[in-house]
């Protein structure tokens, strides 16, 4: 057997910032003081902040050791479900940080931004050819500010048609965003659940749509990695009562140039670009979420919108039905530009992307569905989920398996989640991982699952590895201790 | 392609795994009806060095610092970043990582964003401060929203010196909710005019920026007792350069009971506004109605200090529609570089910054005021300020752009009452010698 990817090296123990330091140290080249210094009215001065003061190198020092402490894609394999992780190029950084993008002023006259927005132009343009929804905004910051932008759509767009309404339908396996989004606009949340095939049945759909209701959130493939095969028969049903349908394209990652999102019904569509188009993550932001609309919702779509004449590029504020502004400037521009670097680069292999998405996830569901429980055992998209049934009967449960992996040399996958699936273990490898990376997970998995059986009391103490042992939760939410 | 690892014989082999054909027979169970027929119409993919090429030949064309002197702020700052930053920030295991919901192995970002809440609390004087939210407008509308989910009351108040463009999300946020959003004036000093603030009725909350669009700093602690004169209004005070609070009092020190804004300048780059970073801080006794994610501290199994993702049941994945709002994805990196300029400033460097952007700025206002150039407001102001200017400077401003200056923004179509007036502003990136040649080609 080959040798276990995870070990032990040396790390180092790191105080807080305000632990280390002496004061009148300083770690930034400062200009040199070449005017006098202004009076101002003593009410109005304060003592400064209380910031420790430290050299250059301390401040390299501390930030070093404390990457040392993380996992990222850099590291290693790192299957968390629903955010398909994939490989961020290099390249995408050192084209964000060029200074004519870097440095620009976002009020800057329009002749002075052609270069961006012309880049901003051709990736609306690129994510509509993608999508199939060619009107496009790049405003939203995240995944859940699109949402956010649709769901102000949905509301704008009733209210233009004379008649407000009050419901938005929402299927039982959807991320929490999709919720909480829509109740932010005052919608309330209706509930679908899903049929036995861990799918949407079209008569669960037709029995709770009706002409307060404002539409569908929709997640294809869904949270459970399945594709939502009646999605034009939901989609008709919404239409025919005067609704609209707002796909979350958090797994689009699946279906590039496999399905083409506005004909099978779609009219709303937000994309991840921190998921599907390779921008980092960040340990939790920023993303960006463009939202795609079909050309009859085009006027509602947040201002400034870009447009084009005669070779230049113009902000244009003019759009009376518009849902207004959700940025205060355009959005996460250097995201954008992560993005906009991606698919110039993959260009028309992103239908191969999405090819190699599905086919790892299935190698992965096939090869473990022998140890591990699979809740819906059919054919599955970019991701696939099981459970731990199987370890149950051993007292271990999915928070064992996953904090085992971590020995392992792996990030665990997304645990209990979708909510519809007792000890749900989500796994999505994206397209980034080889055959070789995939056997070692397997392999890893599966001495899990037997471990489970021999040694369920190495699982409970897992891991053993990392800096950290299992925290205390509890102690933290019950004594919250946010700020030292 | 080489970010895909596939070869043709590794998808032989796993394809017979899978017990598919082909690539195709893994979409199987998408029905025909929703199969794309044609393909996506994308351009043939770029090398690294086409890339290269096609991006440079983009960013020539844009007038952007350094190549530009720009003397323009109003809610996008120029400020140098020291080079630790930038590469300290590509640290893999941080920049590629996502939200650390595996504590374990995720120590480097929970401690990084438990120092950035520290010194957020320490810059804004504020008990408790959130991993950060979108940008300084969401913030604010989120504040909006959240001192009405307190006070249970459907009306706030915005001064009118807020940024315009900030007002206007708060708008969108607040279009389909039904609450109330009424504007306050400006007065004839720059300020925000409290007197009709008693007229209003019962209102959740007021905010003021402070420096304020304008440049000029509010009298905060006058305000906050003005707008607590009504116990239950909660005091939001917004901002769009914190760099301010080196000098000033701090948003705490003066009554806030929530303090938001956009943290840009404290060490991240403009890109043409995004991404920034919303800076969140609020009083204690408001902690579980704050919106956006918490980091606490807490021990391990062996009692070793450790950090994790706490108070989550305020949040969307586990309240789903009654959570204290939708946001998931943060800016979180933003957040983390942040951290890594404000701890190599330090006290003593944010001190001896904040002061010179100041310095410098009332260098300028009084050398313009020498040129017969001067200000409609009176009240103080940090590093930016509005100057009237006679008619015609449009022609100047173009000439002067002709020459790589940004002479300020025209407030024109922001406040049609002020079309005479441009706002300016120098940061430390603006030197004195930068300073008189401005001075010299506005007098031309």
């Amino acid at each position: 057997m080959k040798e276990r990817m995870g070990t032990t090296g040396l790390i180092f123990n790191e105080p807080l910032l305000w632990e280390k330091g002496s004061f009148g140290r300083i770690g930034i080249s400062l200009p040199k003081r070449d005017v006098d210094e202004a009076p101002l009215d003593k009410q109005l001065v304060g003592d400064g902040p209380d910031f420790p003061d430290l050299s250059e190198l301390d401040v390299v020092r501390h930030f070093t050791k404390l990457s040392q402490w993380n996992f990222g894609v850099d590291s290693g394999m790192y299957p968390l479900g629903s955010c398909t992780m994939k490989y961020n190029p290099k390249t995408n950084e050192r084209q964000a940080s060029l200074p004519g993008f870097a440095g620009a002023h976002p009020l800057l006259p329009e002749r002075l931004s052609q270069g961006i927005l012309s880049l901003m132009f051709e990736l609306q343009d690129l994510l509509g050819e993608i999508t199939g929804l060619p009107a496009v905004t790049l405003q939203p910051a995240a995944g859940s500010h699109g949402e956010l932008t649709g769901m102000l759509i949905f509301a704008a767009y009733h209210k233009h048609q004379g008649k407000p309404r009050s419901k938005v339908l929402i299927p039982d396996t959807a991320h929490g965003t999709n919720p909480a989004s829509a109740a932010l606009c005052g919608f309330k949340a209706v509930a679908v659940q899903s049929g036995p095939n861990g799918v949407l049945v079209p008569e669960a759909v037709a029995a709770l749509m009706d002409e307060d209701t404002a539409g569908i959130m929709i997640t294809n493939p869904n949270t459970l990695g399945l594709f939502e095969d009646n999605i034009r028969q939901v989609a008709d049903i919404v239409h025919k009562k005067g609704g609209l349908v707002y796909g979350d394209g958090a797994n689009m990652n699946a279906v590039m140039g496999i399905v083409n999102v506005g004909e099978v019904g779609v009219d709303v569509l937000h994309l991840n670009l921190h998921k599907t188009f390779s921008t980092p993550h960040g340990g939790g932001g920023p993303g960006a979420g463009p939202v795609c609309v079909t050309p009859q919702l085009e006027a509602f779509l947040p201002v400034p919108r870009i447009v084009k004449e005669k070779e230049r590029y113009r902000l244009d504020d003019n759009y009376p039905l518009s849902v207004g502004k959700v940025h205060a400037f355009y959005g996460n521009v250097g995201i954008l530009i992560r993005a906009y670097s991606y698919i110039r680069s993959v260009g028309k292999h992103l239908k191969e992307v999405s090819q190699y998405a599905v086919l790892n996830a299935n190698y992965i569901k096939q090869r473990l569905k022998d140890v591990y429980h699979l809740p819906y055992d059919r054919p599955c998209m970019h991701e696939c989920v099981f459970t731990d049934k199987h370890q149950q009967a051993h007292h271990v449960a999915t928070l064992d398996i996953a904090k085992r992996l971590m020995d392992h040399g792996f990030h665990p996958p997304t645990i209990y989640f979708p909510l519809v699936v007792s000890g749900a273990i989500m796994i999505e490898p994206t397209e980034s991982e080889s055959k070789e990376t995939l056997d070692l997970f397997i392999d890893a998995m599966r001495q899990i699952a037997q471990e489970a059986e021999t040694c369920p009391d190495c699982l409970h103490e897992s891991p053993q590895y990392p800096k950290v042992r299992r925290l205390d939760e509890t102690l933290a939410a019950r004594k919250p201790c946010l700020k030292g | 392609m080489r970010y895909l690892p596939h070869t043709q014989e590794d998808i032989k082999q796993m394809l017979q795994v899978v017990g598919a054909k082909d690539l195709d027979g893994l979409f199987a169970s998408i029905p025909d009806d929703c199969r794309r027929k044609e393909a996506m119409n994308l351009p043939e993919p770029l090398t690294e060095w086409e890339l290269n090429r096609h991006m440079d030949q983009l960013a020539a064309a844009m007038g952007a610092a350094p190549t530009h002197k720009v003397f323009m702020g109003a809610g996008s700052y120029h400020h140098y970043i020291p080079e630790i930053t930038r590469q300290l920030l590509l640290r893999g295991e941080l920049f590629t990582a996502y939200t650390p919901y595996q504590p374990e192995i995720s120590q480097g970002t929970l401690q990084t964003i438990y120092e950035y809440q520290t010194l957020v609390c320490r810059l804004l004087g504020m008990d408790v401060a959130n991993a950060s939210m979108y940008d300084g407008a969401s913030g604010l509308a989120e504040a909006m929203l959240m001192t009405i989910r307190v006070r249970r009351r459907k009306k706030v108040a915005v001064s009118r010196a807020i940024h315009p463009l900030y007002r206007k999300v708060v708008q969108t946020y607040f279009a389909p909710t039904g609450f109330e959003v009424v504007e306050l004036p400006v007065g004839k000093d720059g300020r925000t005019d409290l007197s009709t603030l008693k007229d209003l009725g019962e209102l959740a909350g007021v905010a003021l920026q402070s420096p304020n669009f304008f440049g000029c700093i509010e009298d905060l602690t006058a305000a906050g007792k003005i707008i607590h004169a009504d116990s239950k209004t909660l005091f939001v005070v917004a901002f769009s350069e914190p760099l301010a609070y080196g000098m000033l009092n701090s948003p705490g020190v003066c009554g806030a009971d929530i303090a938001c804004g956009e943290g840009q300048s404290m060490g991240i780059p403009q890109s043409f506004g995004g991404p920034g970073l919303g800076m969140f801080a609020a009083r204690q006794q408001y902690l579980r109605t704050m919106p956006g994610r918490l980091i606490g501290k807490t021990v391990d199994r062996d009692g070793k200090t450790g950090f994790v993702l706490t108070l989550a049941t305020r949040e969307q994945h586990i309240r789903r529609e009654k959570a204290t709002s939708n946001i998931c994805s943060n800016q979180g990196l933003c957040a983390t570089a942040s951290t890594m300029y404000m701890a190599a400033l330090g006290g003593t460097g944010i001190r001896q910054l904040s002061r010179l952007n100041r310095d410098r700025a009332e260098y300028l206002k009084a050398s313009l005021a020498k040129a017969g150039y001067a200000s409609p407001f009176s009240a103080p102001t940090f590093n930016e300020f509005v100057v009237r200017f006679p008619g015609g400077f449009e022609d100047t401003w173009e000439r002067l752009l002709e020459k790589k200056i940004v002479a300020g923004l025209h407030l024109s179509p922001y406040y049609p009452e002020l079309s005479d007036c441009w706002l300016l502003c120098v940061t430390e990136t603006i030197d004195k010698a930068d300073i008189d040649m401005l001075v010299k080609e506005v007098a031309k």
